[in-house]
């Protein structure tokens, strides 16, 4: 990476926890969201049914990983869409660059697309020269204000519409202060209408990648994302490398859940499926196409068969719909590019577990992600591993990054004690009546380390003076 | 790995497993839960030896431990009978993540064998022994609280739930966001102490507006959390286990 | 220096084959087969739903329809593709008193202020999908791609027997992956956004109004 960014977690989620508008603005979207995808999905039988077959397929295309890619490859060069790849976002975004330079281009109309911001590509085009502009209205506006999204697919969610109104009034020139919605909108329709008429290269990203027919997929409302990758003379699509699936007909299932899962929606206003470049005679459609698929990191996700599970995600949101978590924090707390539960298995996979590490422990294990997620994906056992990852020193092959960061002498001593207590009878009957007896001492107690934490806002456990087992004994219950 | 639930007939003895929290803070949770099972006439074991199910080190990020102390266990609860637990967490433990925890270690088959004997209280007293209740109680207002794993792990709320609702003196008021997490999530609850105080918070005012006098759940986990919260802002509303609960209001 | 290629490539390859299992996958929940007047109904339910208009017609009235329409709105011209059927259709029988046809006859490059000034457009579709109440649309040569998206009311004209039941039907039927095109479409009503609040919002880039004359044939 070329940058390494540090992020401070605990400042991070206490402001965000003490933004009682930014709470009161997600609150309100998340239930809608979940609302919404309920109302969908109304039937539990069938949408078990369909997502254990989206799960397959999304297992499918993973086990055959490099073969599809091949595949993907050999059939879009055929159709004539120019395939790069790159192991880090700086070599994609130098692709990027070199294809915008050979077209003398300085402008860019940009659909949504997470990879790119995993690139920090606007960034990065930006610094050279060039005018990167997000056309997605969510993703506009949060570009207006300098922000990056907060969720994955309702970019501008933590903002309500005063201050968007507020933000269209400083930012765009001539414009009245107006809260109508319909009227933002209309501003950005016009605003945006100008950039797509003189855009000279459209990137998007890409929903689905067809190995069987070279074929990219894209799912949008609004139009902006059709615009960037018609309008303009050339196309570049950015994609991470696991967003490849087998065979046409494996999309219908995965675009049935993808949509249902995000917004509740049946489909998209647009479902894009692009083949090709402009062929001879076609009037319109860009001349070049080009497909950069990113690794960064995710070939040494895939190596390992739990993590790998990861990979199965199709970025719908749900997680971040449903995480009790996220509805409090907003995904700019989380510092890095995907939030939420997806974003804290996969961010730590990709940055390191020594930076992102932390996402890790967000997570009160509820478990509402997996109930949601579209193609089961395992986020609480993944949880579970990149905690013990995050203690492990041993240099495994499959360790994730940045493994280890948080071995210390302390903790190591308590749950060995805390275990050795556990596993040896008498010990576990003597630390039952000490604490039986202590108990109502530490109420007293000066408030430390972990209880310090629990007395913020709860009042401590009382012990028994008895405990079950001495109960039980009393009580002559069998003890076989 | 799916431990599919084959009901057994009625048994005549089982295990019960008392979990670490029941035994120190809320022995009388276990007791009654135990008492309940003996007046249909089950012959219950309590094991001695047992202890923790091991799932505070599992979760968080200790599996060695996690391991040594959930072996004491495999050897607690030897024999073929069912194991009763009054918790939808430690009882998620034992049935869901004993088989991953021992996959690869001499100990797979028994962990496996323990898992499917694994049933939670309510579960088994609904299912298995198709319990009826009588309420000899006052009229009472009360609301539940669902844990998570006993909402979606064990999956056996709506167990728990059609016991209070036999109960025709108790009115069941239900949470506008029964299915939200109370925050506790065990060493969440410490290390991520704002978060977790927010989320308690949240429940804490959805458990207010409901009016009830008592809160109930099946977990002593969110109980001890909640609970805490409650007094920690000094209001008077007590928790309850609901094994607790029904005993009280069922007997003569 | 190897290629970033082959380096991806190296690694997943080190890395497999870890699993062997082709257990059976599971299937997808079948759609319901519908008969003819149901798939209709409940393409058309779909469809108004998310706020497209769908106008019932028949091979004779249809461009009576589509004139009444045209001539109410008071636009400056209908985009149109000459050379199809549609186009000699609408060129056999167009009104002076109607806005001008437009034909898209030349490359974007060309013609690419006219487009973005222009009120209406009007296509042929491929099908419809009636589980999903959208529209499939295979632009090409002669009816190209931004016909359907640049001008402010997009006039879709749809054979009500091209309805499939749902997407994997039509790309079953029609065997899409034989033949996949550059641009392959499903449009399922005029643009939108929910980026502000949530609130549903018509009209953004692409069309502010989708009419589909659906054609009993």
């Amino acid at each position: 990476m070329a940058e390494t960014v540090v992020v401070d977690f605990p400042k991070n989620f206490t402001r965000a926890l003490n933004d009682g508008q930014l709470r009161r603005n997600l609150r309100a979207a998340m239930d809608t969201l979940g609302m919404r995808r309920r109302t969908l999905f109304s039937d539990p039988v069938a949408f078990e049914q369909l997502r254990a077959r989206g799960d397959a397929i999304r297992q499918r295309a993973l086990r055959q990983l490099p073969e599809l890619l091949e595949r993907l490859e050999t059939k879009c060069t055929a159709n004539g869409i120019q395939v790069h790849w790159a192991e880090t976002p700086a070599q994609a975004n130098g692709i990027c660059l070199e294809i915008l330079r050979r077209h003398k281009a300085t402008r860019v109309i940009k659909g949504k697309s997470m990879v790119s911001e995993e690139m920090h590509l606007n960034h990065f085009l930006e610094e050279h020269g060039v005018e990167a502009l997000e056309t997605d209205l969510g993703e506009y506006i949060i570009q207006l204000d300098h922000e990056t999204p907060s969720h994955i697919i309702v970019p501008a969610i933590h903002k309500n519409r005063d201050q968007i109104a507020r933000l269209f009034h400083e930012k765009i020139p001539d414009t009245p202060y107006t809260e109508v919605v319909e009227e933002l909108n209309a501003i950005a329709r016009k605003v945006l209408r100008e950039k797509f008429f003189a855009g000279e290269v459209g990137v998007s990203g890409v929903n689905f990648a067809v190995a069987e027919t070279g074929t990219l997929c894209l799912v949008e409302n609004e139009g902006n994302g059709r615009m960037c990758t018609t309008a303009p003379p050339v196309h570049i699509a950015v994609m991470g490398l696991e967003k490849v699936v087998e065979r046409l007909e494996d999309v219908p299932p995965l675009l049935r859940l993808l949509t249902g899962s995000a917004t509740g929606q049946l489909i998209t206003t647009y479902f894009n499926m692009i083949t090709s470049p402009r062929k001879q005679g076609e009037k319109d459609g860009p001349k070049e196409v080009h497909l950069i698929l990113l690794d960064n990191g995710r070939s040494k996700i895939w190596a390992d068969p739990e993590l790998r599970q990861t990979l199965k995600c199709i970025r719908c949101g749900a997680c971040m719909n449903h995480c009790p978590v996220y509805t409090r924090l907003g995904g700019h707390a989380y510092g890095y590019v995907y939030p939420g539960p997806i974003g804290s298995i996969l961010t730590p996979q990709l940055e390191g577990l020594d930076h992102a590490g932390a996402m890790a422990t967000a997570s009160s294990f509820c478990g509402a992600c997996e109930e949601v997620c579209p193609v089961k994906i395992p986020i609480v056992d993944i949880l579970r591993r990149l905690r013990v990852e995050s203690y492990n020193k041993q240099d495994a092959s499959n360790a994730v990054k940045g493994h280890g960061y948080k071995t210390n002498a302390t903790e190591s001593l308590t749950w060995k004690a805390w275990a050795l207590s556990n596993a040896v009878p008498w010990i576990n009957a003597v630390n039952a009546k000490l604490l039986g007896l202590l108990g109502p001492l530490l109420p007293r107690l000066p408030a430390w380390g972990i209880v310090k934490g629990w007395r913020q806002s709860r009042a401590l456990p009382r012990f028994a003076g008895k405990s079950l087992h001495a109960l039980a004994k009393e009580s002559r219950i069998r003890d076989e | 790995m799916e431990c599919t639930a084959t009901m057994p007939d009625r048994p005549e003895k089982v295990y019960f497993f008392g979990t670490c929290l029941i035994d120190l803070c809320f022995p009388r949770a276990g007791m009654a839960g135990m008492e309940l099972l003996q007046r249909e006439g089950i012959q219950v074991i309590y094991p001695q030896q047992q202890s923790c199910c091991g799932q505070p080190a599992y979760n968080s990020g200790f599996p060695d431990e996690a391991r040594q102390v959930a072996r004491q266990q495999l050897k607690a609860f030897p024999q073929d009978y069912p194991v009763i637990v009054p918790s939808g967490s430690c009882g998620g433990m034992l049935k869901h993540h004993y088989p991953k925890l021992f996959a690869d270690q001499p100990e797979a088959a028994e962990a496996q064998h323990l898992a499917s004997r694994v049933f939670e209280l309510t579960e088994f007293l609904v299912n298995v022994l198709g319990v009826e209740l009588e309420d000899r109680g006052q009229p009472i207002k009360v609301t539940w609280h669902s844990s998570c794993s006993a909402l979606r792990e064990m999956r056996v709320i709506e167990y728990s739930k059609s016991l209070v609702r036999q109960l025709k003196n108790v009115e069941v008021i239900e949470l506008q966001r029964e299915r939200e997490c109370c925050g506790f999530g065990g060493s969440f609850s410490v290390k991520q102490a704002d978060l977790s105080s927010a989320m308690v918070a949240d429940k804490v005012a959805d458990i207010e507006q409901t009016g009830a006098s008592l809160l109930l759940s099946g977990d002593c986990g969110c109980l001890m959390h909640i609970g805490g919260a409650l007094e920690h802002r000094k209001i008077a509303i007590p928790v309850k286990h609901i094994a607790e609960f029904i005993l009280e209001r069922t007997r003569g | 220096m190897n290629s970033p290629r082959d380096n991806i490539l190296a690694r997943l390859r080190a890395a497999a084959p870890q699993e062997a299992t082709s257990a059976r996958e599971a299937d997808a929940p079948p759609t319901p087969e519908l008969g003819r007047a149901d798939k209709i109904a409940r393409f058309n339910r779909l469809m108004e739903a998310m706020h497209a208009e769908v106008l019932l017609t028949d091979s004779q009235n249809w461009r009576i329809a589509l004139k009444d329409l045209v001539r109410k709105r008071g636009l400056n011209g209908l985009l149109y593709a000459p050379g199809t059927p549609l186009g000699n259709a609408l060129e056999a029988d167009w009104d002076s008193d109607l806005p001008p046809l437009v034909g898209y006859s030349q490359e974007v490059e060309q013609c690419k202020e006219r487009l973005f000034a222009i009120d209406a457009g009007i296509t042929s579709t491929k099908g419809g999908i009636a589980d999903l109440g959208a529209l499939i649309l295979w632009p090409n040569a002669s009816e190209p791609r931004l016909m359907s998206l640049v001008p402010a009311i997009h006039i879709a004209v749809l054979e009500a027997s091209r309805i499939h039941d749902s997407l994997a039907e039509a790309m079953r039927q029609e065997r899409w992956a034989e033949q996949m095109p550059t641009n392959a479409l499903l449009i399922s009503g005029p643009s939108k956004t929910a980026d502000i609040e949530l609130v549903l919002t018509f009209g953004v880039h692409g069309p502010k109004e989708l009419i589909v004359l659906l054609v009993e044939d």
